[in-house]
């Protein structure tokens, strides 16, 4: 259930951002996106999920067209996406936030008690509103709110950005498993050593473009080409 | 009448006008909270329950309770169709842009208050009660109508509230309000739940627009007083807050109802006026509201 793209343009009205992305996505990987602030992950991201229209080229997945959906329907192809920032439900309790990530599913149980084996803490957090969580806790449930649709792909934007390292080992474990069970993860991350640890394959962004895209395994801390695209 | 009972017939006239009130305001704060929408033509959907009711009595053969049961129904339906069909053709059309929609209601209120007066004329005219039973008190009368009212609309406003928070729908509704662009990414249709809310904030509109009518007769302006109350009501209680509409219908309608008997319906009115003025100044997201 491969995701492909080919030639994705889009942007902010006449502001071009995506300058024809190509992009692949396999199951059972994780693939890093990585590039300087303002290169347009975010947007490519936005755009997967038709958040943004694309103006060019084509989003498959195994071989069926994305653009041009209208975004409520995306989800229902089997993407889903943790934006920046989690932007939670916050007025509503943990098990309102799952339940509405399971909309797509009919709030199928098996999934919602998969999802809590993934995240034990959140069990004991249903009946919390989402914005009296921690922030490691946040992040948790944003990751277990858009599993409860049981995607084929997960797209992540900067998932432990500002969280504490134990919180951030806990999430990094949590994709290592989703990854593991055949999920597709698109992972946006700006740091090199999570990078290096998630990883199976990268790709470079620069200018609206994936202008370069390398096994992990080939990766080490230093590598040339962390400073040219990321400049770390 | 000594002044114990005296104020006892001014709080039950208040709790009249706090229920009539709060289903009013109830309908306008959803179309806030859910949509960002000042829905300027509120009024007009309050105003046309109660010319539907009228239409719909003078239709109705049998006795009145009939009638008044076949009011409650299709009035809430007709107005909850219309208001779907405006958020269509205009609304979504503009993109729920909050100033553009102001003046997009505005110019419904309009065309609505003129058709109005087309087709249904410039007289006031009386709809039957379903009933005229009076409970007799110690030391008055009072109409067993008015009290059916505030229990009608207490039911009415505990359904609502089940269903904001105890339904699939409600839950799409609420997810929709804290955030529209994330319920998108999670495959709700975020323009068919604004049209459902628009016309759910105008069926609720059209009911007590339906429930009043026994009581103050139809008329094509009758729209413009529930308006101004409903939009004190929802700015004192917080937009989008059902809980504060709540509150604050309470206070407004009883305070309405114990100084219109003891002073004068003007002094009740100014009263009103200042206490927004004072929340505005002093807690602008209102007594419940979340401050943005």
């Amino acid at each position: 259930m491969a995701l492909e793209v080919k030639g994705l343009t889009a942007g902010y009205g006449p502001i071009a951002v995506l300058r024809g992305v190509d992009f692949r996505a396999e199951p059972g990987q994780i693939t890093c996106l990585m590039g300087r602030n303002g290169v347009g992950k975010s947007t490519f991201l936005k755009c997967l999920m038709g958040l943004i229209p694309a103006s060019g080229g084509s989003i498959q997945l195994n071989g069926v067209a994305l653009q041009g959906l209208p975004a409520h329907e995306v989800p229902k192809r089997g993407l889903a996406y943790v934006p920046q920032g989690r932007r939670l439900f916050g007025p509503l309790t943990v098990a309102e936030n799952l339940a509405v990530g399971g909309l797509v599913q009919g709030n199928d149980r098996t999934t919602l008690q998969r999802v809590l084996t993934l995240f034990p803490r959140l069990r004991e957090r249903l009946t919390q509103t989402a914005q009296t969580l921690s922030g490691g806790e946040q992040q948790m449930l944003a990751i277990a709110r858009a599993l409860c649709l049981a995607p084929r792909v997960l797209l992540l934007d900067e998932p432990t950005e500002g969280l504490q390292p134990s919180m951030i080992a806990l999430i990094q474990e949590a994709v290592l498993t989703l990854k593991a069970q055949g999920v597709a993860v698109v992972l946006v991350e700006q740091r090199v050593d999570a990078v290096l640890k998630l990883a199976d394959r990268v790709g470079f962004m620069r200018a609206g473009r994936v202008e370069e895209t390398r096994d992990a395994k080939g990766l080490a801390v230093g590598d040339p080409v962390f400073q040219t695209f990321v400049g770390v | 009448m000594a002044f114990g009972p005296f104020l006892l017939l001014a709080v039950m006239e208040g709790l009249v006008t706090s229920a009539v009130l709060a289903l009013a305001a109830a309908g306008l704060s959803l179309v806030f909270g859910v949509m960002r929408v000042v829905n300027v033509a509120h009024g007009e959907f309050f105003m046309l329950g109660a010319v539907l009711a009228w239409v719909v009595a003078a239709l109705v053969p049998g006795p009145p309770a009939l009638a008044f049961v076949a009011a409650l129904v299709i009035a809430p339906l007709l107005v909850g169709a219309l208001a779907a069909a405006a958020d269509a053709l205009v609304l979504k059309r503009l993109n729920y842009d909050p100033e553009a929609t102001i003046v997009a209601t505005i110019g419904l209120l309009y065309m609505i208050q003129q058709a109005t007066l087309s087709l249904y004329g410039p007289n006031a005219n009386p709809v039957a009660a379903p009933f005229d039973w009076r409970i007799q008190l110690p030391w008055f009368g009072y109409s067993g109508y008015k009290l059916f009212v505030i229990l009608a609309a207490v039911g009415v406003l505990l359904a609502l509230w089940t269903f904001m928070n105890r339904t699939r729908a409600g839950l799409i509704m609420r997810a929709t309000q804290v955030d529209r662009t994330t319920a998108r990414s999670f495959g709700i249709n975020v323009d068919r739940v604004y049209m459902g809310t628009f016309a759910l904030g105008a069926g609720l509109a059209a009911l007590a627009g339906v429930l009043i009518v026994p009581i103050s007769q139809a008329h094509y302006l009758m729209g413009g007083d529930p308006l101004l109350l409903s939009f004190i009501v929802v700015i004192i209680g917080g937009l989008g807050s059902l809980r504060g509409t709540l509150i604050a219908a309470l206070v407004i309608g009883l305070s309405d109802g114990v100084i219109s008997m003891f002073f004068t319906p003007t002094l009740a009115k100014i009263l009103a006026t200042l206490l927004v003025a004072m929340v505005l100044v002093f807690r602008p997201q209102g007594l419940f509201g979340a401050k943005v």
